[in-house]
């Protein structure tokens, strides 16, 4: 018998949105409740699928029992498996910590939200699983349209926010669209797995270089590869804190996931790589990220829109995991996507918590922090020291593998990047660190007692996900090499 | 070398990282609980390294993997001669040290004393971390871990200079662990591995060029901690903070970690044959030398006590390089051995300075004329770790500086023997006046004529580690065999030669 998980993964949650949706008009208590059940059974239902790539390879499931090239087609590797676990694990944490988050910033909207939220992993988990091109342009639509309205629902400036990630959202999808329309005319199909075949005869074919030029930039456009990551910062810093614990860590890394597999799947590397020199362009766009999102970062004094840049810079690491097309450089870029989904939930959570106790979130504002929440400061250290690379949190070990990559395709400049950046994010994270946990004194006034702040941490549904994350930094780090040795590995694509 | 699987290694790094946990979550509510974690974490560490003696007197080398981080890479500490001597001195004087401290911040009265000790708790696993490594890759780790642990140690403070030092320390550490980091990854793509073996892995990889580079970068790297001029600024600076910090961690820990990681370098990654036929090792001890001298000459300059003696650790760091370098037996086993006795002598120096602090808040060598008949006990002991590292028989500094000497005369290079005695002095001259002021001078007013020492909780520790440095000069294998475990260290470099 097929195993039903992969339909599971996707098609719970799509369900449980309707449900939330019915149970929220009777009781509003129900939709929160339902929205953890239904990603918990996604949660394990991706966790089952990873299971039997590992011990069975790859799944194949025909939708209806149509088969391919015609139906729409499950595929689940290593590459996706693996993601697929991090986004329905990153999406359940953020839906347990959400419960005060929404009470206390929508409390009009709760089970719209809750709806919605559901809509949106719908919309990542089904992009991840899909196999087939349209299906994928269908998911994305789902999952950005869902974005836009999360996004509109946050602070003062959030409906701007939103419009203007609207705008360029649909740019990004209309270039997509326009991609598969020109691969079908082309090829007739809009199934990967059959289009790789199939492409390789056509590789001389102009419509074909226009419509990778498409994908490249529409995707780009999705994940805010700079320099077309110019909606990010505004949408992620206006929505509310529980939309963006949600979008920033998953969006762009479900972005990054459909680039690998467009330029190494879809197409072949031999394409991406030589025929056409898309790779190492996307290097120098990546390498451009890095240092501009760094750079932009050192002038916020808002610590949200701070980490919206710091995002920038960090889906610059995976790109240029990407553009450095090696299996160290692949490797690094594979292992960031999930090494940067934790930090990054870690760290938005953690500023909806400071907003949730304290409602201002400007650098300065921080002072005697990490005496009234010194749990969720902590952890602030620990995702700040990952965002660094500073060993053993995870973060280091992408940092390695990134390197890595580079000196063996022998980009120098590349190195140079990524070490600068490690150090511009010291100047990041330390401003934080440094208001939040020293209290200036006058000289020779540091002896006696402190003034006593009381202890307020973050509500407990809030707090769990946040140390769960801080737990995940720390020993996603240790086990990156048996993270690499059992999947990454086979996760790297055919031909590295 | 025989090899033999064993937790102790990561026993002795771990009950300091359960003590941090428990001093953190003990709190302010028990000071006195909270206090009791510390000592019991360092006499627990102190005995687990002991316990590890007898193997490695015996040749063995403990071994423990803990998980396989790359291919060819892994978590793994492996205890020989050369990670058994810096353990034991790390965590024996983290004994006396805490117990100094307890007396120091209560003494004070200090703001924040449950990060103060946490913090120290961290970097002495790290330390330990360090010690036992059995590759690049652990030791950065651990390296890193130290770099960081340190900071709120230094800006505890948390005046607007403590600050300003915090910062200088970490732009300078976290730089150099860049470029560490970029070394130990270019190191790892020319040979796939990444584990010391006494007398190098790199021989008969990569160009001369190449070799050349990573081993200015690496040196570079490490030389940062390690205080190498023109690299040093950061130490003098870091001087703001608490004295017990200084001592254990400014003068043993981190600046001993930094010279640990280049020693690790030199003789373990590189090795004596290699560095030989590229002629670096003459480079690098004529670096190490310039820094010799200046720093001495700097140091004659300072007027605040702390200050003085960060330039003279700065100095000493130094000799201990330039012996490395040096690669001949005597010189290494010299330059192990001083890493020895420079500690015991040092944190002695550092201990005297934060008891006349506590005691009588003076910070400047000019006000302290006539404090030995105040604190006889402590001038004493500040007379015998000054004498000691300026290299006056019998203490241990004396051993050390025979040895270094010796070794420049076996490596045939005259030059480094004046480079020693020039040195030392140069400690007569910015060490004595302070013996001599501070025990003949007429007091000064504000200065009590009459026997008032400091806590004993201060006063005990100090007039310790000063009896030990003396008895090591006199018998330098007295503890654990100390000397024996520095010189089997230097046979099994040199062995492959």
């Amino acid at each position: 018998m097929v195993p039903q998980s992969p339909a599971l993964v996707v098609v719970v949650p799509l369900i449980f949105a309707f449900l939330s949706l019915l149970f929220g008009w009777w009781r509003k208590a129900f939709s929160y409740p339902i929205t953890i059940i239904a990603l918990s059974l996604s949660f394990l239902a991706s966790i089952h699928c990873l299971y039997t790539v590992l011990t069975s390879g790859t799944i194949h499931y025909y939708l209806g029992k149509w088969e391919p090239p015609w139906g729409i087609e499950y595929v689940v590797d290593h590459l996706n498996g693996f993601i697929l676990v991090i986004v329905s694990f990153v999406s359940l944490m953020v839906a347990i910590s959400s419960k005060r988050l929404v009470e206390r910033e929508l409390p009009e909207k709760v089970v719209y939200f809750y709806t919605i939220f559901l809509l949106q992993v719908t919309g990542f988990l089904g992009i991840v699983i899909t196999g087939d091109m349209f299906n994928l342009y269908v998911f994305l639509e789902i999952a950005s349209l869902a974005g836009y309205a999360l996004i509109a629902v946050g602070e003062e400036g959030a409906p701007f926010a939103s419009f203007n990630y609207l705008i360029f959202g649909t740019i990004g999808a209309c270039f997509y669209l326009l991609g598969v329309g020109y691969l079908y005319i082309k090829t007739g199909s809009l199934n990967m797995a059959d289009l790789s075949e199939i492409l390789p005869a056509l590789y001389q074919s102009k419509v074909l270089l226009v419509a990778f030029a498409f994908f490249l930039v529409g995707v780009s456009l999705k994940m805010a590869l700079f320099p077309l990551h110019v909606w990010l910062p505004d949408a992620y810093t206006y929505a509310p804190s529980a939309v963006s614990a949600l979008l920033a860590p998953l969006m762009t890394k479900v972005g990054a996931y459909v680039m690998i597999r467009i330029l190494f799947t879809v197409f072949e590397p031999r394409f991406s790589i030589e025929l056409i020199p898309a790779t190492t362009i996307l290097g120098w766009m990546a390498a451009g990220a890095i240092l501009f999102g760094a750079l932009l970062a050192l002038a916020q004094s808002d610590v949200k829109r701070m980490l919206a840049y710091i995002l920038v810079g960090e889906v610059g690491y995976i790109a240029l995991g990407v553009g450095l097309a090696n299996r160290n450089g692949l490797t690094g870029a594979v292992l960031h996507i999930m090494n940067d989904a934790v930090m990054m939930l870690a760290l938005f959570l953690i500023i909806g918590a400071i907003m949730y106790r304290s409602g201002n979130r400007e650098i300065p504002s921080l002072r005697h922090m990490h005496r009234r929440m010194p749990f969720t400061m902590a952890t602030l250290v620990i995702a700040g020291l990952s965002v660094i690379g500073i060993p053993p949190t995870c973060g280091f070990f992408s940092k390695w593998y990134l390197v890595l990559g580079a000196i063996d395709a022998n980009k120098w400049v590349f190195v140079a990047v990524l070490l600068i950046s490690s150090l511009l994010n010291v100047i990041l994270f330390f401003r934080v660190i440094e208001n939040a946990y020293l209290e200036p004194r006058e000289e020779e006034a540091h002896e006696g007692v402190e003034v006593a702040v009381p202890i307020e941490e973050a509500p407990l549904s809030l707090l769990l996900p946040i140390l769960v994350a801080g737990a995940g930094i720390l020993s996603l780090g240790i086990l990156s090499g048996e993270i690499i040795s059992s999947v990454i590995r086979f996760a790297v694509p055919a031909g590295f | 070398m025989e090899t033999m699987v064993s937790i102790r290694p990561l026993l002795a790094v771990l009950v300091t990282l359960i003590g941090a946990m428990l001093i953190l979550f003990t709190g302010e509510r028990n000071r006195n609980l909270r206090e009791f974690w510390t000592i019991l974490a360092s006499v627990l560490k102190f005995s687990l390294v002991l316990s590890m003696i007898p193997f490695v007197l015996r040749g063995k080398m403990l071994e423990f993997t803990i998980i396989q981080l790359a291919p060819g890479v892994a978590l793994q500490f492996r205890v020989d001669q050369f990670g058994l001597f810096f353990g034991i001195l790390a965590s024996a004087l983290w004994i006396a040290t805490s117990v100094y401290s307890i007396g120091y911040v209560r003494g004070l009265n200090e703001h924040a004393q449950t990060r103060y000790f946490f913090n120290f708790a961290l970097c002495l696993s790290a330390t330990m971390g360090i010690a036992f490594a059995g590759n690049l890759l652990t030791l950065f780790i651990f390296y890193e871990i130290l770099t960081v642990s340190t900071y709120p140690l230094v800006a505890h403070k948390e005046t607007e200079d403590a600050i300003m030092g915090g910062r200088k320390y970490l732009a300078y550490t976290l730089t150099a662990g860049v470029v560490i980091l970029f070394g130990i990854i270019f190191v790892y793509t020319l040979t796939g591995t990444l584990d010391f073996k006494p007398g190098g892995f790199l021989l008969g990889h990569g160009s001369s060029a190449t070799i050349i580079f990573l081993f200015a970068i690496l040196i570079l790297g490490f030389g940062v901690k390690a205080a190498i001029m023109p690299l040093h600024e950061w130490l003098p600076t870091a001087m703001i903070a608490p004295t017990p910090v200084s001592a254990l961690l400014h003068a043993v820990a981190v600046v001993k970690a930094g010279v640990f990681g280049c020693l690790r370098i030199i003789l373990y990654v590189f090795g004596p044959e290699l560095l030989h036929q590229l002629d670096l090792w003459l480079i690098l001890a004529y670096f190490a030398a310039f820094t010799v001298i200046v720093s001495g000459l700097y140091a004659l300059a300072q007027d605040n006590l702390k200050r003085r003696l960060a330039f003279s650790t700065i100095n000493n760091l130094s000799i201990i390089v330039m012996g490395a370098a040096l690669l001949s037996p005597s010189a290494i086993t010299g330059s192990i051995f001083h890493m020895g006795s420079h500690g015991f002598m040092k944190i002695t120096l550092f201990f005297v300075a934060g008891a006349i602090y506590v005691k009588t808040h003076k910070e400047n060598i000019s006000q302290l004329d006539g404090i030995g008949r105040q604190m006889p006990l402590t001038m004493g002991a500040f007379a015998i770790g000054a004498m000691g590292i300026a290299g006056t028989p019998p203490i241990c500094g004396f051993i050390s500086k025979w040895y270094l000497a010796m070794g420049a005369l076996e490596a045939k290079e005259v030059v480094f023997l004046f480079v020693l005695l020039i040195s030392a002095l140069l400690d007569v001259a910015y060490f004595f006046p302070i013996i001599y002021n501070s025990f003949f001078k007429a007091p000064k007013e504000d200065v009590n004529p009459h026997f008032d020492e400091a806590s004993m909780k201060m006063v005990v520790p100090l007039v310790i580690t000063a009896t030990i440095s003396l008895i090591l000069g006199l018998v330098p294998n007295a503890f654990f065999r100390f000397f024996n475990i520095a010189s089997m260290a230097a046979e099994k470099i040199l062995g492959g030669m």
